[in-house]
């Protein structure tokens, strides 16, 4: 099921990040319900083991974009959290820069740089300006690079106006695009995003694209991103890595996601008039008949034969094929991940 | 730093690297400056409720003169009692930290000392920095109500000592800030450790209470037996951190503690600094490391 990426046709390749058999486990105390069982808690408390990381290799070359995709607790956030040294594993071995990120040496941190959605490293009650002269001095940057790298991202992100205004007064997206301007003060080669676009607007989203992908092609940036939404794959990611329950499912390109599992089109017809009962089954599943347009799903393997043989015949007006979304696809590779015989009740979740 | 290591340029490399943890720790101070002023009216509240238990302790310490024939209780007077709370005001405005230990234990909590681990920055330097700047806007807005209340009960104080013992005050001062200050933080640190530490910080305030001589000066314990012989309770008491944060520097200004006995005092109290100072670190450094390995 691992599919190596392909590190060989291109010439010159760093490793930057070189990642073998991590494994993270935490233990969780288990709290019954109830006074009583709580009361026997203060004595004596059944914990268990949760394999959040379960071996994970997994080498990235500078200048990568990596999406980190999973569902809700397979483990993406404990990723970031280990190659960003907040936290050690429980085995295996990890290198950023060359560093054990978990040693936090000032020479590693200075090189790097971690955003998690809503965690800020703002000031809260100062303007941002603030918070970046502080960075200035912490990640000792010279005056004229800061400034000029300072100037350069407020502007990409549109928010030179806003750095003198107390962080307190802003919007969750003008906060966010703050964030990432105090991110990549020190130029970090670097970075890893927590869900950098987690409830903003479509317009701040795309703002937000646009930004790290003129940063990250400017400064050759090493990026990982975990994210929800397929949208920043797709503006962003060469690179897509799945994870699920603690293990790396698929590790390629987002067109080979595509083009691996989808089995089905969605094909869209317009037609003169609704469709007599069962007179597209043949060709495939009509999820949606509303009227006179058609949605099918119809088997890719198939797609060839079938579509001519819809358009011979009378009263179709208008056709479109498409391929399955992105989410729905993601959705389907995250349930195929197997289960997990320590958390069965998470598994159907 | 450069590949050519003679002592001169290793010195002067080692000089540079401290000139820019002065600047980095210059500006953290400055920003938490301007941080501490957005609250500054909270200040003034502040300021004002702190005049309030020392009148309840005056009216408290009249009547105990009240009922009894004797002029002075413990060698203190009724004149030196009203001097001595005054001045343990000032003390407990350099040593005392509101807010220090719970907001070092929430940020454990709430995930958000992980800025520190990531970022190249000593969280403890950070904290020292941030209190510092927290005292200086205290003072500035204290400054106006102090001045007017030792204005007002001026002569209750004795004449205003020598330089050499203002000096020793002085110093009491500034190592009873440090000392609080390392006592506080290492214990929110402990918050790596326990999920909720204001059950400790409340243990540890009321044992402060009483044994820093914000209740009563700590001489009063002389002469109380501990049952060792030869040993009483201010013998003991001297030993403990505590009565550096409140009694001794104002015990100082009053003259009750001279000579070799102040040069002794003054030594304990640096010790302390340093041992809770050292402590800190080590809470620091394997609460990082057990936060490391149990989630973050």
């Amino acid at each position: 099921m691992h599919n190596t990426a392909d590190a060989t046709d291109r010439p010159s390749l760093e490793a930057v990040i070189r990642v073998e058999g991590l494994a993270k486990e935490y233990r969780v105390y288990d709290k019954p319900e109830g006074l009583g069982a709580s009361l026997r808690g203060l004595f004596h408390r059944k914990s268990r083991a949760v394999e959040a990381l379960r071996g994970v290799d997994l080498t990235v070359n500078r200048g990568e974009f990596v999406a980190l995709l999973g569902p809700n607790g397979a483990g993406k956030t404990t990723f970031l959290k280990l190659l960003s040294g907040i936290i050690t594993p429980s085995r295996g071995t990890a290198r950023v820069l060359g560093h054990v990120p978990w040693e936090r040496a000032d020479d590693f941190r200075r090189r790097f740089a971690l955003v998690m959605g809503q965690r800020n490293q703002l000031w809260w009650d100062l303007p941002a300006a603030e918070s970046f002269r502080l960075h200035k001095e912490i990640y000792r940057l010279d005056a004229a690079r800061f400034e000029r790298v300072r100037d350069e991202l407020v502007d990409l992100l549109g928010v030179r106006k806003l750095i003198l205004q107390p962080v307190r007064e802003l919007s969750l997206g003008e906060r966010m695009k703050l964030e990432l301007v105090a991110a990549l003060l020190h130029e970090p080669e670097v970075l890893f995003l927590d869900e950098p676009t987690i409830g903003l607007d479509v317009v701040a989203q795309h703002t937000i694209h646009e930004f790290l992908r003129h940063v990250q092609a400017e400064r050759r940036t090493t990026v990982m991103l975990t994210t929800h939404y397929m949208k920043d794959v797709a503006a962003l990611c060469e690179r897509v890595v799945v994870i699920t329950h603690g293990d790396i499912l698929y590790d390629g390109s987002l067109a080979e996601i595509v083009d691996r599992f989808t089995t089905h089109k969605i094909v869209t017809l317009d037609l003169d008039e609704p469709p007599a009962p069962g007179a597209l089954e043949r060709f495939g599943f009509p999820c949606e008949i509303r009227g006179p347009q058609v949605v099918m799903r119809i088997d890719r393997s198939r797609i060839a034969d079938v579509l001519p043989e819809i358009l011979r015949g009378a009263g179709v007006r208008d056709v479109s094929v498409e391929d399955v979304p992105l989410e729905e696809i993601v959705a389907g590779l995250f349930r195929s991940g197997r289960t997990r015989p320590a958390e069965p009740a998470e598994a159907t979740a | 730093m450069s590949s050519d290591a003679s002592p001169t340029a290793i010195r002067s490399g080692r000089l540079a690297e401290c000139a820019t943890r002065l600047r980095i720790w210059w500006t953290m101070l400055a920003i938490c400056l301007e941080e501490r002023l957005a609250y500054r009216g909270d200040f003034i509240l502040g300021t004002a409720m702190r005049f309030l238990p020392i009148v309840t302790q005056v009216f408290l310490w009249t009547a105990v003169f009240a009922a009894t024939s004797r002029s002075d209780i413990a060698g203190y007077s009724k004149t030196d009692i009203v001097a001595y709370y005054l001045l343990t005001m000032v003390t407990r405005a350099f040593s005392s930290m509101p807010g220090l230990a719970g907001g070092v234990s929430r940020s454990i909590r709430d995930g958000s000392i992980k800025k520190y681990l990531v970022q190249p920055v000593d969280y403890v330097s950070f904290l020292l920095a941030a209190r510092i700047a927290h005292k200086l806007v205290y003072y500035a807005v204290a400054i106006l109500p102090f001045a007017v209340v030792f204005w007002i009960c001026r002569s209750y104080f004795p004449p205003v000592p020598d330089a050499a013992t203002i000096a020793a005050f002085v110093a009491s001062l500034l190592l009873s800030f440090l000392l609080g200050f390392f006592m506080e933080a290492t214990l929110g640190m402990l918050g790596f450790w326990v999920l909720e530490v204001s059950s400790i910080v409340f243990a540890y305030m009321l044992v402060q209470y009483l044994l820093s001589g914000h209740m009563f000066p700590i001489d009063m314990l002389a002469g109380i037996p501990t049952g060792i012989a030869g040993v009483d309770v201010a013998d003991v008491v001297r030993w403990l951190p505590f009565e550096y944060t409140a009694y001794f520097p104002a015990a100082v200004w009053l003259g009750k503690v001279q000579g070799a006995e102040l040069g002794r005092a003054l030594a304990i109290e640096a010790a302390w600094v340093i041992v809770m100072a050292v402590a800190c670190r080590i809470v620091w450094w394997r609460g990082t490391r057990r936060y490391s390995a149990y989630g973050g």
